[in-house]
């Protein structure tokens, strides 16, 4: 055989192969069926444990602190990922085939993460009566947008957080008391945003406040003028921002080693840098804030629903609501953790705005996946495809 | 063999046997060998490959998130049309090639004392420190660069202390061009060293004899039969920099984003046919980076 003859035939080989691949996967691929939850066949006991349950979470959702409780109680052994991001949350749950591939029981998916899940099948219905807990959560956390559609629950609120406005008090005088400090030009590259395309809806309800004219009622609907008016103002402070956070660790340590000085952030960060002695100060305007909710969803292939169920109600109650609290820095859904909270740590009730009344909670704007429905019976907003692809022409 | 023994003579003779046609048959021992790592790296390597290209030409439903099995140039029309990622492709590819050059500039001089001039217990000691930073994570060391690249951390403290301003290097894209190049070194300065190693002493001296000055021998001599390593080293550096993404996300600034960190978020989002039609570009680049490579004979100094 010539050299050129084998090499022909090498060739024709691997076009085959490469060929027969494409025709495998295409194929693989196209045999999916995927089909809706609904509200039938919910479950009206939590039956026997099956021993094991596999979540994935934001780092310290079962810390063993509360969660060692758990486990020997139920005999549910929990095998947890911690996720970084919303998006890698979805990520994990849509692998495998979806549905949390037959492996993942439990998602603590955020605002901006849970619509998404549910539009897409991933999660399947929750019989809240089985959670006893839940009659005693604020009422907003009841059936919030972001977990709750057409009256249908797809899991349990567990904790809930605003994003706040944190400035270096040493270096930032006098200190801002409105989130127009972020887009002020007098503070250029001293910035930090949080690298997620829900900030979007920061902008959006800054301008809701100061700019009527453009009608913003709610900031995660916004039809195209109201959407193009954000983003161009996004882009603006582009010009001012040094650093666009992926983790809330990238923005601590930009604050703490002195490269911004003011930015949007979370209540646990503050925390830990004020216990690092790091002199910032938080605020949260009066107009309000935007803010991230935490429901635990439940897997539409959970292999372990017992469990899950199990966990739903023990990680809800006020004892074990106010446990995680005060791990993670965040404030529970249950208002009954308040003296269990004060009796770990004294005010911290009333550091972590658990005891405000129902006027505070409506200045809080909780992350939900925008889609085009309006809500208002009209199709034309921005969904989060869109959104995505804008913050992508801002940051990148 | 004692266990043959042991197990009489009819085992023998059938291993006999065997071996006997396996002598007699060469190429079946070595098909025999070869099938299962074979195998493998068509369905591991080249699968992979393959299902990255034909997902590029699927799309997500936007309403459902659901990947939609047609065949569709949608994803490419983005691409091509929407000049953020024009913007970000280059970013990356401007950014490996200024690694590159960097790396190439920084590795001669170092690989060249370490091949001819250093004695041979520094030589040892010089591949100990080129070698060392790799014996970390890649990740302490991106972190530690963030340390020291910070407003407050120890270059500015050094400026500060001869009495010069700060120089603000922190989440921008000089960082990464800093940070990139302190990673990658390593991966240039070994092959550049392997390449000047084996030019022989005969040349150098065969050079000076008629008549060329150092500079002149380094043109035309050195320089020519080192090239190889230092294309070889520039696959690594460019490869390397060109797939990156974790060191723009964590030393750049706003405005940083890599082909890598977009394919990311879209995973994320998810979005993976948009991810991995964004990621065939490198791919592109690489194969023509890895062609014209070839052509100056970088793989022979592998």
């Amino acid at each position: 055989m010539s050299k050129r003859h084998r090499r022909v035939l090498g060739w024709s080989a691997t076009a085959l192969l490469v060929g027969a691949l494409a025709f495998t996967a295409a194929g693989c691929g196209s045999s999916k069926k995927s089909s809706s939850g609904n509200g039938s066949n919910l479950p009206t006991s939590i039956g026997k444990g099956e021993g094991a349950l596999n979540l994935i979470e934001w780092p310290f959702y079962s810390d063993p602190s509360f969660a060692k409780t758990f486990e020997r109680e139920s005999g549910c052994k929990i095998h947890r990922k911690d996720a970084g991001s919303s998006n890698q949350m979805v990520a994990l749950m849509r692998a495998g085939g979806g549905g949390g591939g037959g492996q993942w029981d439990l998602v603590s998916a955020s605002g901006d993460a849970s619509l998404r899940l549910i539009k897409g099948g991933d999660v399947k219905a929750v019989n809240v009566d089985l959670v006893p807990s839940w009659k005693q959560f604020i009422p907003i956390f009841k059936s919030p947008a972001h977990n709750t559609v057409d009256g249908v629950h797809y899991g349990v609120s567990v904790q809930w957080g605003p994003n706040v406005l944190l400035y270096n008090n040493q270096k930032v005088k006098p200190g801002p008391t409105n989130w127009n400090a972020l887009y002020d030009p007098k503070y250029k590259g001293q910035i930090t945003i949080p690298n997620n395309p829900i900030q979007i809806a920061d902008a959006a309800f800054y301008l809701e406040h100061s700019k009527p004219s453009l009608g913003i009622t709610d900031p995660y609907e916004l039809n195209k003028a109201q959407f193009d008016a954000t983003i161009a103002l996004l882009k603006q402070q582009r010009h001012l921002v040094k650093l666009y956070w992926n983790y809330d660790t990238d923005g601590r340590a930009a604050f703490a080693n002195g490269d911004v000085s003011l930015g949007a952030i979370w209540p646990v960060d503050t925390l830990a840098l004020q216990a690092k002695k790091v002199p910032v100060t938080e605020v949260i305007p009066k107009e309000g804030a935007t803010g991230w909710a935490d429901t635990w969803m439940l897997a539409k292939r959970a292999p372990h629903p017992n469990c899950a169920y199990a966990w739903m109600k023990y990680v809800t109650q006020p004892q074990v609501e106010a446990k995680q609290a005060l791990v993670f820095g965040e404030t529970p859904v249950n208002p009954k953790a308040c003296p269990y909270m004060d009796k770990i740590q004294a005010g911290s009730c009333a550091k972590y705005h658990l005891n405000e009344p129902l006027a505070y909670y409506n200045t809080i704007k909780f992350w939900k996946t925008p889609i085009a429905d309006c809500g208002n019976g009209k199709s034309d907003c921005m969904d989060y495809n869109a959104w995505q692809n804008a913050w992508t022409q801002i940051t990148g | 063999m004692i266990e043959a023994a042991e197990a009489g003579p009819p085992l023998r003779r059938a291993r006999l046997r065997l071996s006997a046609a396996f002598w007699r048959r060469p190429w079946l021992k070595l098909t025999l060998l070869l099938a299962l790592p074979a195998v493998a790296f068509l369905l591991v390597y080249l699968g992979s490959l393959v299902a990255l290209f034909v997902s590029a030409f699927w799309h997500v439903d936007s309403f459902t998130g659901k990947v939609v099995h047609a065949w569709s140039w949608t994803n490419f029309s983005t691409l091509w049309h929407d000049h953020t990622y024009w913007r970000i492709a280059f970013r990356t590819l401007w950014m490996a090639a200024a690694v590159t050059l960097t790396d190439a500039v920084l590795a001669f001089p170092l690989a060249f004392f370490m091949a001819r001039v250093a004695p041979r217990r520094m030589r040892a000691l010089l591949f100990v420190l080129v070698l060392l930073p790799l014996w970390s994570s890649y990740l302490v060391r991106i972190y530690s660069w963030r340390l020291i690249l910070a407003k407050d951390g120890a270059l500015n403290w050094a400026l500060n202390g001869l009495g010069l301003p700060d120089a603000g290097l922190a989440y921008t894209n000089t960082a990464m061009w800093i940070v990139f190049s302190y990673v990658w070194l390593p991966f240039m300065v070994l092959p550049v060293y392997a390449a000047l190693e084996r030019i022989p002493e005969s040349y150098l001296e065969a050079s000076q004899d008629l008549g060329a000055r150092a500079w002149r021998t380094l043109r035309t001599v050195i320089l020519p039969l080192a090239l190889p390593g230092l294309v070889a080293g520039s696959i690594f550096t460019f490869s390397l920099t060109l797939g990156d993404f974790i060191t723009p996300a964590l030393v750049g600034g706003a405005g940083s984003s890599f082909i890598g960190n977009i394919v990311e978020t879209k995973i994320g989002q998810p979005d993976i046919p948009f991810a991995a039609a964004f990621a065939t570009v490198p791919v592109l680049v690489m194969a023509a980076y890895l062609v014209i490579a070839k052509r100056l004979g970088a793989f022979e100094a592998l």
